[in-house]
């Protein structure tokens, strides 16, 4: 699905990322940790077409990311959720709004009258916010509607950067949850996070591969975590 | 792409208007902006197409007419004036010729001398009116010709005062398609001023757009048909306040006409009508180019 190959990035001052190379397989669960600042957003945004390699290759979907033209990349998108670290909303519009705007966007605003959307508010526990605008909402709630909408085009790759970020324990367990539920439905998920508590609560729900960035490169983590 | 885009922005997506927020004041300059365009364009247009009626009459109508005055004593005017329409009848490009009456050039002196004027007791020379056929006469030829049989007769083709007035009537219309112009390209300027600031205030909304899937065609939509019919109304209103302002212009009569007859005529009144749907194309234009511009430039 997203394949990396000897990919390095770097901010104009030195490599940031250097000789990366990773496969993200159909339905793997993967979590990416490092300290701050050590690259997680900035691969995480190599992932989506948010940022072009400046050496190597990634390829999205079986094409180079090089190759795709700004409509594909857009094509892409509709493919990959994409779960913030400060997740961005529409302001002036409600909730559920929002949450359908990936249809809204892709031609297919029908849809977002259906059952379809009502269940996955009642999936991350928004129902009663649908009316809400997303500035009168909590952290954990726009964490979830985040979410919600990342995956309402169901998606083959969720995509989320810090997503237990600013809500508490019993929170980021419960978004933990609707992630390991949507890996069991065959998506491919991929969670930056720096908190190793969640990552040894999610090993006992699924199997997952922990990649850790550290002097710019990725290191497969060993089963001790 | 050109097509397609029409039809979104005929059939309107109230959807794809709803993701950019709604910006009220900045839209109430826009439309004011719009409005002022549109009004001052009809001026423009007036003067132009009043202008090139003008210069048209006069190098047309004027163009085949001309006149001979016919200076001799009393006794032999009648007779000079006589010969004079001989020649006439034989001469080449003349349609017809014929000599002013009495009481016709009472009325044409009427306004310096006063009704009471016994013209028939005066040394008034004779006018005679000559129309020309398409084809034209050889004014110097005519002129050999009268010089010869007719000595007190001078003939007047007007070219000598028609020219400058020609000139400086389509100068003037020159002036007014450059008005035109200048103001299409200042509305221009105001609409891609307009959606730039749109389009950076709204920076978010398109970074949140792009994130979930949508195409920059998607976005600059929204944004294109919004100025669009901002354009498309705001320049109807001051349009329709411009065509206004002609209709209620004074009146003039035929003389005063000629200097003052500012306004249109006859199928000429469609042609402000087309001003609205030139101020909707060039903000659809302009907007579509800042907003391809600025998302270009975006992740």
């Amino acid at each position: 699905m997203i394949e990396f190959e000897n990919v390095a990035y770097s901010y104009g001052g030195g490599e940031l990322l250097s000789d990366i190379s990773v496969k993200l397989a159909p339905g793997s669960f993967h979590f990416l940790t490092g300290p701050s600042g050590s690259g997680k957003t900035t691969l995480m945004k190599l992932c989506y077409g948010a940022l072009l390699p400046t050496a190597g290759h990634v390829t999205l979907f079986g094409s180079d990311v090089r190759s795709l033209d700004r409509d594909d990349i857009a094509m892409v998108r509709r493919r990959v959720g994409v779960v913030h670290q400060d997740c961005q909303f529409l302001n002036h519009l409600p909730v559920a709004e929002n949450i359908g705007l990936p249809l809204t966007v892709s031609g297919r605003h029908a849809e977002t009258g259906g059952d379809d959307l009502l269940e996955l508010l009642s999936w991350v526990g928004l129902s009663n916010r649908a009316d809400a605008l997303p500035p009168e909402l909590s952290g954990g709630e726009r964490q979830r509607a985040a979410l919600a909408r990342a995956v309402i085009m169901s998606p083959d790759v969720v995509l989320a950067d810090e997503p237990t970020g600013n809500v508490d324990w019993e929170m980021s367990q419960r978004l933990l949850k609707l992630l390991v539920e949507l890996n069991r439905m065959g998506k491919t998920v991929l969670i930056a996070t720096h908190d190793l508590g969640l990552i040894r609560a999610t090993k006992a729900q699924v199997q997952a591969r922990v990649l850790r960035i550290a002097n710019r490169r990725i290191q497969l983590a060993g089963a001790d975590l | 792409m050109l097509k397609t885009a029409l039809a979104a922005l005929w059939n309107g997506d109230r959807q794809a208007d709803r993701v950019v927020p709604p910006s009220g004041f900045t839209a109430q300059l826009t439309l004011f902006a719009a409005a002022t365009m549109a009004f001052l364009a009809v001026f423009a247009l007036a003067l132009s197409l009043a202008s090139g009626r003008l210069a048209t009459i006069w190098g047309q109508e004027l163009a085949r007419t001309a006149t001979i005055r016919v200076v001799a004593p009393l006794d032999q005017r009648a007779a000079q004036t006589e010969a004079a329409l001989r020649i006439l009848e034989t001469t080449k490009g003349v349609a017809s010729a014929r000599a002013l009456t009495d009481a016709e050039q009472q009325a044409l002196l009427a306004p310096w001398f006063g009704p009471e004027l016994a013209i028939d007791a005066l040394p008034v020379p004779r006018l005679i009116e000559i129309i020309e056929d398409n084809g034209g006469m050889d004014p110097e030829g005519l002129r050999l010709r009268l010089a010869a049989e007719v000595p007190g007769a001078v003939l007047d083709n007007h070219n000598r005062w028609r020219a400058p007035l020609v000139k400086a009537a389509s100068r003037l219309k020159l002036l007014g398609w450059i008005s035109t112009i200048l103001i299409t390209a200042t509305m221009a300027a105001m609409v891609t001023l307009a959606a730039h600031a749109a389009l950076s205030a709204n920076a978010q909304v398109i970074a949140v757009l792009r994130l979930v899937g949508a195409t920059d065609s998607y976005i600059a939509q929204a944004f294109i048909r919004r100025f669009t019919l901002r354009a498309l109304t705001g320049s109807a209103g001051g349009m329709v306040v411009g065509m206004l302002a002609i209709l209620l212009l004074p009146s003039t009569d035929d003389a005063g006409g000629f200097l003052t007859g500012l306004g249109f005529q006859g199928w000429h009144w469609l042609v402000p009508l087309l001003i609205p749907f030139l101020a909707g194309g060039v903000a659809f234009a302009a907007t579509g180019a800042a907003a391809r511009r600025t998302l270009k430039e975006l992740a």
